[in-house]
């Protein structure tokens, strides 16, 4: 700082007394000196922005496609006919550090013979998970009380649709699932119509659960209940 | 001794010759302020800053030891709570300095808000305000989910199925908040950035900024009734008041500002070491799914919203009231930024917080017991009183079985047991007849599932018959009025009119 100190007021000197058209001239030389700089700081962030953006955006930016599998859940021995039983999977798309989060449950009906149904553990509300009572055959979810029947239709609570299902086949004697992503209102495998999720594979399942179906229409408005 | 001191003030002046902010700061301390600012009221900001330290330094220690990742936070939280030394009291003041954040950034904002302090010339401040609360919530929620547990895992959920909600960007929505197509360790990984560095390098820039502009307009003066805002003449006013009873801040109102922010630190110690620390509650392995999420105490209201709006306005009112309470508290300032400032002559304004207070409180209180929840074990774990078994046939005993097998009791409570979601039974068969209980239990309604697929036959007459004997003791079972008609009608068609219906029921 010192020995540039004293120079600078006679520099300044030196130069205003004699050319006051130079300065200017300096001046606005190294006014769009700067504005290029200005310039160039702008397209180097522009380019820099473009692998940072992108970096951030890179899990929206997945293909679904990719995300959902096939994982077999068990040979079919493991679902007695007629029963509802949790069984969790390990989802096909995980990393090391992901620990139990990686484990996935979801409910399996064994309606009878090949016919079967298969219900994410989300609840179509909020994504809580739903437990199910054999009992009296509904699924409930503890947080906001929303119900669904055993064929993961509407009952009641919150929730404007019915259980989200997974896609499913039976192969070699197995059951298979097609997953891998979250259920929610927006994700992939969850665009059905709402509110039926009755898959319509033999006509004898077909007219038993039409049996519901009444129920749901009529349950909407009439409530016997005092306001 | 005097050549110490000496030596002190030469080590002073050494600094302040290369640094320059003794001089500037010390102006700064002793700023003359109005005199009636010198309040009990004027004390939350300086709290909020103070416990906003407190976070700062324990959320550094509690990094130390945490381990940002799925398969291991929950498992480094135990080892905090019970292997660290005082690992739990530091765990303790975290959360607790996090419950007391949230309320004393609350009662601050009602301050300012009841003071008109947002008016003319402090607009910005207010702006810059809204956003350091929602930065505030913004980190009690990271927070919570850094909490690795059941809680925080189905927080995470709940969070991902509202964002999948918003219309056509719901997906990328979830999958830039889950860092993944799950749950998982991307997931933690992102709210612990959010929690360490982003938000919290945002709240200390805007709190820098929040009180630069104290400083630079001067604390808002004690409003009085009648002394009205105007930009061409407020600050002239201001001036002329601080000249004529201007104290300096540093002693002679700080002062109480200290003694309040001790008491604070001294309650978040105290909570900290009475009530220990929050969770964590069972590990988030979503397999085990024998769980009641809930969020933290500053949430609690919006999950009770959430269980009680119709499904119908559910998704609109989720992202429309948002935008409209944060443009509202925005907008206010630049709409009202002149006028009355004293609450007395601000009745609308008086209104509004006594409005929101209670709504939230209300909710709050409602989701701490959460009447809507069906109680998942009530149907193995209460019992029905014996009063109601007393003198029963076997018929209606064997009702009373199929009451509990089928799960009535999670949602229906008898004797003040079992679940609120549906009606008390207590009384149920002097409210309905036994028509309406059949058709009710069968074919469900008004938020009741339908039994009909669950119930045989058998079983249905048994629970009918069981209900009927529940009339509250000596009520009078309910009558159908149109049968009574019929019936009557039948015995003798002349006299139907007049007679009273004394008796009826099953």
């Amino acid at each position: 700082m010192n020995p540039i100190e004293p120079q600078s007021p006679s520099d300044q000197i030196n130069v205003t007394q004699p050319a006051d058209n130079s300065k200017s001239a300096g001046h606005s030389r190294r006014v769009f000196l700067f504005k290029l700089s200005l310039l160039l700081n702008g397209a180097v962030g522009a380019v820099l922005a473009v692998p940072i953006i992108g970096y951030l955006l890179g899990p929206a930016l997945t293909k679904s496609s990719n995300e959902d599998s096939w994982i077999k859940l068990g040979p079919l021995g493991d679902f007695p006919e007629g029963e509802t039983r949790l069984v969790s999977f390990r989802n096909p798309v995980t990393t090391p550090w992901d620990g139990q989060t990686g484990d996935i449950p979801c409910w399996v009906r064994h309606i009878s013979g090949n016919d079967f149904q298969v219900f994410a553990i989300n609840c179509a509300h909020l994504g809580c998970p739903v437990r199910w009572f054999a009992q009296s055959k509904l699924f409930l979810c503890p947080c906001h009380g929303g119900a669904y029947y055993e064929d993961g239709s509407r009952a009641s609570g919150p929730p404007e649709r019915g259980l989200f299902v997974y896609d499913h086949k039976i192969v070699a004697g197995s059951l298979m699932i097609s997953a891998g992503k979250m259920p929610t209102l927006a994700a992939r495998n969850c665009t059905k119509p709402v509110l039926t999720q009755i898959r319509t594979n033999s006509t004898a399942t077909l007219a038993d659960e039409r049996g519901l179906m009444p129920t749901e229409g009529s349950q909407s408005r009439n409530s016997p209940w005092p306001a | 001794m005097a050549s110490l001191k000496q030596r002190g003030i030469n080590v002073y002046n050494w600094f302040e010759r290369r640094l320059g902010l003794g001089k500037p700061t010390i102006e700064m301390a002793e700023h003359e302020v109005p005199s009636n600012t010198s309040s009990w009221w004027y004390v939350f900001g300086s709290a909020a800053t103070v416990i906003l330290v407190l976070q700062v330094v324990t959320g550094i220690l509690l990094a130390l030891v945490y381990a940002p990742s799925a398969s291991h936070a929950w498992g480094s939280l135990e080892f905090l709570d019970h292997n660290v030394r005082l690992g739990w009291f530091l765990r303790a003041m975290h959360g607790w300095g996090s419950d007391f954040m949230i309320a004393i950034v609350l009662i601050h904002l009602m301050q300012v808000f009841l003071f008109g302090a947002y008016k003319f010339p402090r607009e910005l401040t207010w702006i810059v305000g809204v956003f350091l609360l929602l930065m505030t919530l913004g980190m009690a929620f990271t927070g919570q989910v850094l909490r690795f547990d059941q809680d925080a895992y189905w927080g995470l959920g709940i969070g991902a199925s509202i964002l999948s909600r918003v219309p056509f960007v719901g997906g990328p929505l979830v999958d830039l908040m889950l860092g993944g197509p799950i749950i998982a360790g991307p997931t933690l990984s992102r709210f612990f950035t959010l929690h360490v560095f982003v938000i919290p390098g945002a709240l200390l820039a805007l709190v820098g900024l929040h009180l630069w502009m104290v400083l630079r307009l001067g604390i808002n003066d004690w409003p009085m009734p009648g002394r009205i805002v105007d930009k061409k003449t407020y600050v002239q006013e201001y001036h002329k008041l601080t000249e004529k009873t201007g104290i300096p801040f540093v002693p002679d109102a700080a002062w109480k500002d200290a003694v309040f922010a001790a008491a604070i630190l001294l309650a978040i110690v105290a909570c900290a070491f009475y009530f220990g620390p929050f969770g964590p509650t069972g590990q988030p392995d979503p397999t085990i799914i024998e769980t009641a999420p809930k969020p933290d105490f500053a949430f609690l209201w919006i999950y009770a919203v959430l269980a009680y709006l119709p499904p119908s306005l559910e998704t609109p009112v989720m992202f429309i009231a948002p935008i409209l309470a944060i443009g509202a508290m925005l907008l206010l300032p630049l709409v009202s930024g002149e006028g009355e400032k004293h609450w007395s002559r601000r009745p609308v304004a008086v209104l509004m917080v006594v409005v929101i207070a209670v709504t939230l409180g209300a909710f709050t209180r409602l989701a701490m017991y959460t009447p809507w929840s069906p109680i998942m074990n009530a149907w193995t774990s209460v019992p029905i009183p014996e009063s109601d078994l007393k003198d029963r046939t076997p018929l209606e005993r064997e009702g009373a079985l199929v009451l509990q097998n089928k799960q009535c009791r999670n949602c229906h409570s008898i004797g003040g047991a079992g679940g609120m979601r549906g009606p008390a039974l207590d009384s149920i068969a002097s409210r309905m007849t036994e028509d309406q209980i059949i058709r009710q239990v069968l074919q469900g309604g008004g938020n009741m599932p339908a039994y009909g697929n669950a119930l045989n036959p058998a079983e249905t007459t048994a629970l009918v018959h069981f209900l009927l004997t529940l009339r509250g003791g000596t009520l009078s079972p309910a009558i159908d009025a149109s049968r009574k008609l019929v019936s009557s009608n039948e015995q003798s068609p002349s006299q139907v009119h007049l007679r009273p219906s004394a008796s009826g029921g099953p």
